[in-house]
């Protein structure tokens, strides 16, 4: 599915405010992994999602989906493969436009753009259907401008957007953590319902450690432009929020420098 | 009484010629959200080419007027290219492009500043020599079916999914991004869009005023922001896309009505730029001081017991 190998990424290099925020990054992910991704401030894991989405150009290594190498495709060309959801619930819908637009846009990622209507009578059935299954009652509101929603309905809505049309990878970067704890909790439960239901391999950032413990069949730990630790399986639904508090303290040889993963716990 | 009347027909006329320049206007500044400055030279642009099309090469006015829309197309791809390929802030790289089309449109009309279209035959001419009517009532009807036709073109286009990608740039491109739409070439292909209709415009201008000037584009991109404002304030905001469409051709009639009444009343024609700058100034300004004003008001130092809050 998705495989990194020794990815690196130096911003403003031979300046002073020099930042090594991937340094040799590799990861491979099997079809159906559901992996998510702790670690500190500056960690890194924003920028591997960037990277991996190509938002930011990588200074070397290789990025390859299914075996096609995209380490050097521009942005839009990569969402042929990729589902986002960003941590801005603004970012990720178009506020001005209605919902069924926002999905006929969606349901189109990755594909030619032509002349045709841009979104079709015969669609509108599948976007009522979907939105019927996020039971926010948003299918009743199809031709209602986005900018009417609240900030955990367009976060639902762009989750939703992202996986409309199968992508081969979805990237989910903190897409909680700007919502009340209430409907953090509601837009993740929706999150792993879909991811399961349909068959996605996901990376998931999150802050909250006991959410990245619950979630997923694998936990990835950066610190400092690495990983420092990888686990899976058993041993990852048997982890406790000291576990891996200790772990990373032993790997990195200092204490979780983040108040907000510490309120997490 | 009847000296009015005909100067608001005249008014009326040229609303609906420039109503085509504003189009082009909107597409860039309402739905992507950049105050394009290239409009004031591709205006003159497109006037200045169907001008020299007609007397030097005798080229069909009509003909003329679409080569003229293809190169204000090209100066609108100018100004995409500075924007995009070389990331020069929009305005910058519209004030370039625009400073550039003054040379180029002195080049068009072979060294003179005005070029006099007088007997020749415009589609303007054709039509009041066709249809036996005068020449404003002509501009009129030509003005009234190219708008027309292009606010339904428009409608249609925005509408498919080149189209929606395109107003989605404009609104999120980020999120559009993601969706795999390439954003600089939507930028690019807006600018191109709106640069055509301007320079269209400033052909049809041309053959209803019957000649070409090198400072007729002078001042088109506050004409254009002005007729906007006045198309939204008469037909409002919450109508659908091809009613904001048609409003904005509403808003330009209105501008030049308002403009041919105030030169009746004694305004100096030399002093018509400044009335319409204060007149959009005070437009943009209207809201935001009212919105200041309303929050002052709302605030009070009594503590309110409200059981909802």
């Amino acid at each position: 599915m998705l495989t990194i190998t020794n990815v690196r990424k130096t911003f403003n290099k031979g300046t002073v405010n020099e930042k090594k925020a991937l340094c040799g990054i590799s990861l491979h992910l099997k079809p159906g992994d559901f992996v998510t991704v702790i670690g500190g401030n500056g960690a890194g894991k924003s920028t591997m999602l960037n990277m991996i989405a190509g938002v930011y150009p990588i200074d070397s290594g290789k990025i390859e989906i299914d075996g096609v190498n995209i380490s050097r495709e521009p942005e839009y060309k990569r969402a042929k493969y990729i589902g986002r959801v960003f941590q801005d619930p603004m970012r990720g819908t178009a506020a001005g436009m209605e919902i069924q637009e926002n999905l006929a846009l969606a349901l189109r990622r990755g594909q030619k753009r032509g002349l045709g209507w841009g979104i079709k009578n015969n669609e509108k059935d599948y976007y009522r259907e979907a939105l019927t299954k996020l039971g926010l009652g948003l299918q009743t509101r199809m031709t209602s401008k986005v900018g009417l929603l609240s900030g955990g309905q367009r976060q639902a809505l762009t989750l939703l957007m992202a996986t409309l049309e199968k992508p081969k990878l979805l990237l989910l970067d903190e897409h909680t953590a700007a919502l009340d704890p209430k409907t953090a909790k509601k837009v993740l439960e929706l999150t792993d319902e879909i991811i399961r239901e349909r068959e996605l391999t996901a990376l998931m950032v999150t802050h909250n450690m006991k959410d990245a413990i619950q979630y997923g069949n694998r936990l990835i730990m950066m610190h400092e432009g690495r990983i420092i630790y990888d686990v899976e399986g058993e041993e990852k639904k048997n982890l406790q929020v000291e576990d891996l508090l200790k772990k990373f303290e032993e790997a990195s040889g200092e204490e979780f420098a983040n108040d907000r993963m510490m309120l997490a716990k | 009484m009847s000296g009015i009347f005909v100067a608001l027909q005249g008014a009326v006329a040229q609303g609906v010629l420039w109503g085509v320049m504003v189009l082009g206007v909107y597409i860039t500044y309402r739905l992507l959200n950049i105050a394009d400055l290239t409009v004031d030279g591709s205006f003159a642009l497109g006037g200045c080419v169907c001008a020299t099309l007609i007397i030097s090469y005798n080229v069909n006015p009509v003909l003329a007027i679409v080569i003229a829309a293809l190169t204000g197309m090209a100066a609108g791809a100018a100004t995409g290219i500075l924007h995009t390929v070389f990331e020069i802030p929009a305005i910058l790289a519209g004030i370039l492009t625009q400073i550039s089309l003054w040379s180029v449109n002195l080049r068009v009309m072979g060294g003179k500043s005005n070029l006099p279209l007088l007997k020749l035959t415009t589609l303007i001419s054709g039509v009041s020599d066709l249809l036996g009517i005068t020449q404003a009532q002509s501009s009129m009807i030509v003005g009234v079916v190219i708008a027309a036709l292009l606010v339904a073109v428009l409608y249609w286009f925005f509408g498919t999914e080149l189209g929606s990608a395109l107003r989605a740039t404009g609104y999120n491109e980020d999120m559009i991004r993601a969706l795999g739409v390439n954003t600089n070439t939507m930028k690019l292909l807006a600018l191109m869009l709106s640069n055509g209709l301007v320079s269209l415009s400033g052909a049809l201008v041309c053959q209803h005023q019957k000649y070409a000037d090198i400072n007729m584009g002078r001042g088109a991109i506050v004409i254009g922001l002005a007729a906007i404002v006045i198309g939204e304030v008469l037909m409002g905001k919450l109508i659908n896309f091809g009613m904001k469409l048609a409003s904005v051709v509403v808003g330009s009639i209105v501008y030049f009505l308002i403009r041919a009444i105030v030169l009746q009343l004694g305004l100096k024609t030399n002093d018509m730029n400044l009335f319409t700058a204060l007149f959009v100034a005070c437009a943009l300004s209207i809201p935001v001081l009212t919105a200041k004003w309303k929050a002052k008001k709302a605030y009070t130092e009594k503590v309110e017991e409200d059981e909802t809050c």
